[in-house]
């Protein structure tokens, strides 16, 4: 692949093959922890024993990786890429060269990371959310450059998304083609926009945070350390100011994916596409106000927690919109099964459930016992997973023809799908009764508690469905090599959609278009009265009135 | 016209639409790192005895310095705009001097401060001075390979057709200027 | 039901529950009426002969209503959540109910140093007395702690007691809870803290008044 490119769609690909990678690398972690935790102080197959630090280790990786390494490549950096500029009738990006230089910047962070796994002393260990002074000091975890190229890998990979960020919002302001109003945009683009702006101005803190960490890890500033007047819940607000609103910049262009699929499937609008839009920035614009639910517990000022709670649980009211929106869609419509249209409503489902869940972590004296058990990891579970990995296939099996040229195998992914669709609920649904047994996160052996002796069958249970649903993601590899060389050829627009990248080749030309596109009306024409067909692409020219 | 340069959609010419977007993500950089400092130090002491023994005559030469560099920046942006390169060259030349200056003042009283044993580890206010007036001093100093870029291809001829670039590193500029408004009473002045 | 959650034996802990519960038939509520329509609609409007979607854009106020009402709900719901969690917060976290027994606990990794004051009921003096890891403690009187930590962030927690609470370095933050039977019950670490975080845990030790007045008579005999 052509690593001096600076198209669009080549740089999403590179993007798509890092954040795979990292899926891969991610899955492992996950492998490791749960057998770990099914079968304590026995050796994992495949590795070996997994001492407490190492447990630690790959608990702090796995967060990192999902997180940083494979939610936001692939659902921003790939399909954001891909898409906008396609999407709003553009031939690239506005800033091609910068594109070119952001992938740079998060390979060269990706580099870092995994080359942190084999310094002396090993990767970070400090939970990905890294709190001192556990993660100040080296003496308290034994880990020394690991933290530190941590520290790096992320600023890194900050300055590559920033950098990304401004590209996207550029491009989506100046360069939409001749009658693309703001309101004709697809819900992708609205919600990949969403995101950077929530992006840009939320990880500055962090950024913040993460320099001066890694001052008074390297060079005896005390920051976070009480012993030099420091203040250790100084972090968590810099971090947390950052933190909550990342899993909106990874939910929203996981949910913009799914908006877009459920109309083609079900040949009808998206029902609400303005109030969608505006719940969308109400949801932004909360987001920037909920941040401490995180630290409830934390010894910050009792008083202020219910204002927190207050807002924690405002912020379920946009996100109900757009559930009750996208049920709406569905609502008599025509909707067929297609393997995009089986991720995107499975996204939809695992979603409620998880936003369910989030109503009893915000509700903050329940939190008293919730807080730092498996409920909570079940609640993010839930949504996280479902705005990664199941909106993520469902773009993925939905924009592969456009992307490669090639239709995938609809047999293979409906398999994959009801495999991973049962066997994430396998894993995940038991963990929040595990969670309200009391296990604590980030332990490696529950066995060493009474307490939680009796929940032990469950952990073992979740073990061998996780194990199951790693497994599951075979048919998904094997469909998609297979397909990217022998699938069958792929037209224009093998969905009938009406968003103008289904106009352009498949794959598209370099420059996109072969002419540059005019937009009449907005995405969403499915079964329009207007149209003799159940669909109205944007840029065809409105019927001539017979004289 | 080249392609960041090019009127759009929007009229706003695109250069500068990355370039407010790029300083709205840098504006929470230096906010989170200033928010921290007021909120820690209101909570605490109030670190006067720190501070008192920060060299305020240099900050304030190093204030009128970043200031004048600003202005040269103006006038730099301005030759542009009248078209008259020598002016140009001139302007960039004595904004990338300035720049160099207020490095140099910064590092002479950085040298100053750890020679008397003032070092980051000193205390809470030094780890907040040095990491506030760090980070800032690496800004000042990536706007100065940014000015310098454009002085050689100035000096070379080779700015045009992308002389808004200097509207665009004048934008970047200013804002390092303002992010020095905000430390230099923080600091200096308390 | 009762069976989630390990044993309660606080008495805040019954506030805590309920208010789970109330939670939990309310998004219950929710989880049955979305899945189930979702479930419903799927098969209602699955692609047929002949069948052809309906063109609802939901634009309009009267479609868009449909949408719009549920969200009233959601927020009327969510508000009144609210005005209960505030009651049960404020209850455990914003006062500390009068009592003569307070009791430091410093976490150190990965012990939890726990201080009686004495006789004397003041830290610092001759008759203070550590005990790592277990905490004696009388049934149905109000027990304070004081939590410290000389390294890192650690939290208590007493899942039967469904108490939770950080301990910060540098600071000394307050917590308390009453016993409602006597019993033994573990008292884990719940924020990461170090390769020991795993495993480590205490002793509560909630026993009848008799009892423990014996015990305090063992540890600080009368002279």
């Amino acid at each position: 692949m052509n690593i001096f490119s600076t198209d669009h769609k080549v740089i999403a690909k590179q993007y798509l093959s890092v954040g795979l990678f990292w899926a891969i690398m991610g899955g492992l972690t996950a492998y490791m922890i749960r057998w770990q935790l099914a079968y304590p102080d026995t050796e994992v197959p495949g590795w070996g024993f997994v001492a407490p630090d190492f447990y630690n280790m790959l608990v702090t990786m796995h967060g990192t990786i999902m997180v940083f390494f494979v939610a936001m490549p692939i659902l921003l950096a790939a399909f954001g890429n891909f898409l906008i500029p396609l999407m709003i009738g553009a031939q690239d990006m506005a800033f091609p060269r910068l594109n070119r230089l952001s992938f740079w910047v998060f390979a060269l962070a990706s580099v870092i990371l995994l080359v942190s796994f084999f310094v002396p002393g090993g990767a970070a260990s400090a939970g990905w959310t890294g709190y001192p002074p556990l993660s100040a000091k080296a003496e308290y975890t034994g880990v020394h450059w690991g933290l530190n190229l941590w520290l790096l890998a992320l600023a890194l990979e900050f300055a590559s998304f920033l950098m990304g960020g401004v590209n996207f919002l550029t491009t989506a302001i100046n360069f939409r083609a001749p009658g693309m109003t703001f309101f004709r945009l697809p819900l992708v683009v609205w919600m990949q926009l969403t995101a950077a702006v929530l992006f840009m101005l939320s990880v500055g803190p962090l950024i913040a945070g993460a320099v001066m960490l890694l001052m008074d890890r390297v060079i005896g500033t005390t920051f976070f350390l009480p012993e030099g007047g420091g203040q250790p819940l100084l972090w968590q607000h810099l971090f947390w100011f950052f933190g909550h609103p990342e899993v909106y910049v990874i939910l929203l262009p996981g949910l913009g994916l799914v908006l877009e699929i459920l109309p083609v499937f079900s040949r009808k609008p998206i029902f609400g596409y303005r109030a969608i839009i505006y719940s969308t920035i109400v949801a932004g614009m909360l987001s920037f106000v909920v941040w401490a639910h995180h630290q409830f517990l934390s010894g910050m000022d009792p008083r202020l927690v219910m204002p927190f709670s207050i807002t924690t649980i405002l912020i379920s009211v946009p996100f109900a919109l757009i559930v009750f929106a996208m049920i709406a869609t569905l609502w008599r419509g025509s909707i067929s099964f297609s393997t995009p249209m089986l991720f995107a409503l499975g996204t939809l489902s695992i979603f409620i459930l998880g936003g369910l869940t989030g109503i009893f972590n915000g509700s903050a004296p329940v939190d008293i016992y919730l807080h730092d058990t498996y409920f909570i990891v079940a609640h993010f579970h839930y949504t996280l997973f479902s705005a990664t990995f199941f909106a993520g296939f469902a773009g993925l099996y939905f924009w592969f023809p456009k992307m490669f040229g090639r239709m995938m195998s609809e047999t293979l992914g409906k398999i994959h799908f009801w495999l991973t669709f049962i066997f994430f609920n396998a894993v995940f649904l038991p963990m929040h009764f595990v969670g309200l047994g009391g296990m604590m996160r980030r332990i490696a052996n529950p066995m060493q508690y009474a307490f939680l002796q009796h929940l032990q069958p469950m952990n073992i249970f979740i073990t061998v469905a996780a194990i199951l649903l790693l497994l599951s993601q075979i048919p998904f590899v094997i469909n998609f090599f297979w397909s990217l060389r022998a699938g069958k050829r792929a037209e224009r627009n093998p969905w009938q959609a009406n968003t103008l990248e289904w106009t352009a080749l498949s794959p598209p030309l370099h420059d996109n278009f072969e002419r540059v596109p005019v937009v009449y009306r907005s995405p969403y024409e499915y079964s329009s009265p207007e149209s003799p067909e159940d669909w109205l692409p944007q840029d065809r020219p409105p019927a001539v009135a017979q004289s | 016209m080249s392609r960041s340069e090019s009127l759009t959609m929007t009229g706003i010419p695109t250069g500068k639409v990355g370039m407010w977007w790029f300083l709205a993500s840098e504006i929470p950089v230096f906010g989170g790192l200033i928010a921290s400092y007021v909120v820690v130090r209101l909570g605490s002491g109030g670190w006067s005895d720190a501070s008192s023994h920060l060299n305020f005559s240099l900050a304030l030469a190093n204030t009128f310095v970043l200031l004048t560099s600003s202005l040269t920046m103006v006038l730099a942006f301005a030759a542009v705009e009248e078209k008259k390169p020598r002016r140009l060259q001139a302007n960039l030349l004595l904004t990338l001097l300035l720049g160099l200056t207020f490095l140099m003042i910064k590092g002479f009283e950085y040298a100053g401060e750890i020679g008397h044993g003032f070092t980051p580890g000193a205390g809470i206010f030094w780890s907040f001075y040095y990491g506030m007036t760090g980070l800032h001093a690496l800004h000042v100093l990536g706007g100065i390979v940014v000015n310098l870029v454009l002085l050689v291809a100035a000096l070379r001829d080779t700015l045009r057709p992308n002389e808004h670039r200097v509207e665009l590193a004048g934008l970047y500029w200013h804002f390092v200027d303002i992010v020095w408004i905000f430390l230099f009473p923080l600091l200096y002045l308390t | 039901m009762s069976s989630w959650f390990p044993e309660n034996v606080s008495t805040f802990g019954g506030d805590i529950d309920s208010l789970f519960y109330l939670i939990l038939y309310i998004t219950g509520a929710w989880f049955i009426l979305t899945e189930g329509l979702i479930v419903f609609f799927l098969i209602r409007y699955r692609r047929r002969q002949g069948s052809k979607a309906a063109y609802l854009p939901g634009e309009s106020l009267r479609q868009a209503s449909w949408i719009l009402v549920p969200c009233v709900a959601v927020l009327i719901l969510d508000l009144w959540l609210d005005f209960r969690g505030a009651d049960v917060w404020a209850k455990i976290k914003r006062q500390v109910p009068p009592s003569d027994l307070v009791i430091q606990i410093t976490g150190k990794q990965f012990n939890w140093e726990i201080v009686y004051p004495g006789p004397d009921r003041k830290f610092g003096t001759e008759d203070d007395l550590q005990i790592d890891n277990e905490l004696h403690v009388p049934v149905g009187k109000v027990v304070h702690v004081v939590l410290k930590s000389k390294d890192v962030i650690h939290s208590f927690f007493l899942p039967h007691l469904r108490l939770k609470q950080d301990a910060v370095p540098g600071r000394e933050i307050q917590a308390w809870f009453e016993a409602t039977k006597p019993g033994q019950f573990e008292m884990p670490c719940a924020e990461l803290c170090g390769f020991g975080h795993s495993g480590m845990n205490g002793q509560l030790i909630v026993q009848p008044q008799e009892e423990y007045e014996k015990w305090v008579q063992e540890h600080w005999p009368k002279k």
